[in-house]
């Protein structure tokens, strides 16, 4: 019996494990709930944690058999469900804390680390589910632990909802505040979409789409350190070497995602629905998205230049990967998340990165204005500001684009906030001081830009 | 198909790492396929492609077997399916 693999590429598998960080981010199933809808909210929360325990139950213990079989680590187990502005409309009640409660209690049940889909959609206007949903936030981020929220406001079809816009501005000012005690916490698990995408299998933003089937499985993937490491080796190739080498390397880690997502989905009998190809970076050293754009030649992430590698990085991760995968969907693109990311974190104390040059980086790649921490004298109409800004750039683009912003309270410039754990540690970015609150406060609908006339 | 893993051993060379290893393997009733020695960057390098078609324990079990006998010597070896490198280094 010949080697059928060679000695080489056996190490360079080990040696990615090992040394370069590779690993699965996430296995998330999605899970609809949309049969347990119904007028008396107790009995709807109790179907819905009937029905995820059923679906999930063997969840974690199936993620940890395929670690164990394969020696990949699969950092994450997760529950994507519908959202819950759809389930919990048609109950006669208005508030919808039960329902984050239920989600949380099933969520430590099955022994998942977080659950995503308090959710609503409200890219063209917002129902009284919808409303219900909103206003709970605050109180359900504040008071559970594995609830994750998301509520998308535009998309390119349906122009931005700038009172939804105005709305989510309190909403996470108010978030901040009940969260205070923990740095304000509860807005690192709520993000605010623009053009949301239904099969995103990475937290907070989660949830099982509508057009999506009864359960299925999503899997992302991550490997900054593999791409730094090749990137590293090639300190004198021309870009568009560089470009051909990230592909290669974004080709081998996605088949990663790809088997294990099949292997998950034949494990659990769940549909296998998308391999989302992200960088997605963690606090560990060398698991840097800024790394690899300092590897490719620029002093500092956020200098001039930084946008052009970004968009290089990114296209070529999405090139190799697609080759990788029979579906690739989700969100799809290096993430940039400063307080998940060391090197992000450096080049804000270096004062290299700010709030302005990572959203020209959000034009290039996923996902948006991700885990920044500003003041916590930052204004409503601030906040919803930089969310209608960021969502301009997703609905002009055709892309999805999202804020995760934490306005902590009692911090200032220069401060730090430790969220703990993947989500890091969050450096406070100075916001601009000057007001945008006629502008957010006019209300309405922008309407959908020409460019979504297609048809 | 299913059943091959591949075997990698890195650490300190010494006297008798193959021997503790390929031992460990045949109480486990693990047929050797093919063995691949080196030494990289000073390091003891060892790769083995293994049918557990036979075995008698199931690859959890192989694993912290061997996990033990590695701590023993003071190597590192890893089990993984064969699927793993497949799936990343060919089409």
């Amino acid at each position: 019996m010949p080697l059928t693999i060679h000695p080489n590429e056996i190490l360079e598998t080990i040696h990615m494990l090992e040394m370069e960080n590779l690993d699965v981010r996430t296995i998330t199933m999605g899970i609809n709930l949309r049969d347990c809808a119904g007028p008396d909210a107790v009995k709807a929360c109790k179907k819905i944690y009937d029905k995820i325990y059923r679906m999930a139950e063997n969840l974690v213990k199936v993620g940890t058999s395929i670690e164990s079989d394969y020696g990949i680590p699969i950092v994450n187990k997760r529950i994507s469900v519908t959202p819950i502005a759809l389930v919990a409309e048609s109950a006669d009640t208005d508030d919808y804390q039960a329902y984050a409660e239920v989600l949380d209690r099933v969520a430590q049940d099955v022994g998942v680390n977080f659950i995503g889909g308090f959710s609503a959609l409200v890219h063209k206007g917002a129902t009284k589910g919808d409303l219900n949903l909103i206003k709970a936030i605050p109180q359900a981020l504040a008071t559970t632990e594995r609830v994750c929220s998301s509520v998308n406001i535009g998309t390119t079809k349906a122009g931005i909802n700038m009172d939804a816009v105005l709305e989510m501005g309190y909403v996470i000012k108010k978030t901040a505040e009940l969260t205070g005690d923990r740095g304000g916490l509860g807005c690192a698990k709520l993000v605010v979409f623009c053009n949301v995408p239904e099969d995103n299998p990475f937290m907070a933003g989660a949830f099982h789409g509508i057009g999506e089937p009864e359960a299925v499985i999503n899997v992302g993937v991550s490997g900054p350190g593999v791409v730094l490491h090749a990137v590293k080796k090639y300190p004198d190739a021309d870009l568009g070497t560089l470009a051909e080498v990230i592909k290669k390397t974004a080709f081998k880690v996605t088949r990663m995602g790809e088997l294990v997502g099949r292997e998950a989905s034949r494990r659990l009998q769940v549909p296998f629905g998308i391999v989302d190809l992200s960088l997605a970076p963690t606090p560990a050293i060398g698991d840097s998205v800024a790394d690899i754009l300092e590897a490719m030649g620029l002093e500092k992430c956020g200098t001039h230049g930084t946008t052009a590698a970004l968009a290089m990085l990114n296209d070529a991760v999405k090139k190799g990967g697609s080759m990788a995968s029979s579906y690739v969907g989700g969100l799809s693109g290096a993430f940039i998340p400063v307080s998940e990311d060391a090197g992000m974190i450096r080049a804000v104390e270096a004062k290299a990165l700010s709030i302005e040059k990572l959203e020209a980086m959000t034009c290039v790649c996923s996902v948006g204005l991700d885990m920044i921490t500003v003041p916590g004298d930052t204004s409503a109409e601030t906040i919803a500001a930089i969310i209608a800004d960021e969502a301009a750039i997703g609905m002009i683009n055709n892309k999805t684009t999202a804020v995760r912003i934490i306005p902590a309270p009692g911090k200032k410039e220069g401060d730090y906030v430790e969220f703990g754990g993947l989500l890091g540690k969050g450096p406070v970015m100075s916001v601009n001081p000057y007001n945008s609150s006629i502008f957010v406060k006019r209300g309405g609908r922008i309407p959908a830009p020409i460019n979504a006339l297609r048809n | 198909m299913k059943d091959k893993v591949i075997v990698t051993v890195v650490g300190k060379d010494k006297v008798g790492i193959i021997a503790a290893v390929t031992t460990a393997l045949a109480e486990a009733d693990v047929n050797i396929l093919d063995i691949s020695q080196t030494i990289m960057q000073g390091f003891f390098t060892m790769m083995m492609i293994c049918d557990m078609a036979g075995a008698n324990v199931d690859l959890a079990a192989l694993k912290s077997c061997l996990d033990e006998e590695g701590e023993r010597i003071g190597v590192k070896i890893s089990v993984q399916h064969e699927e793993v490198f497949q799936f990343m280094h060919r089409i």
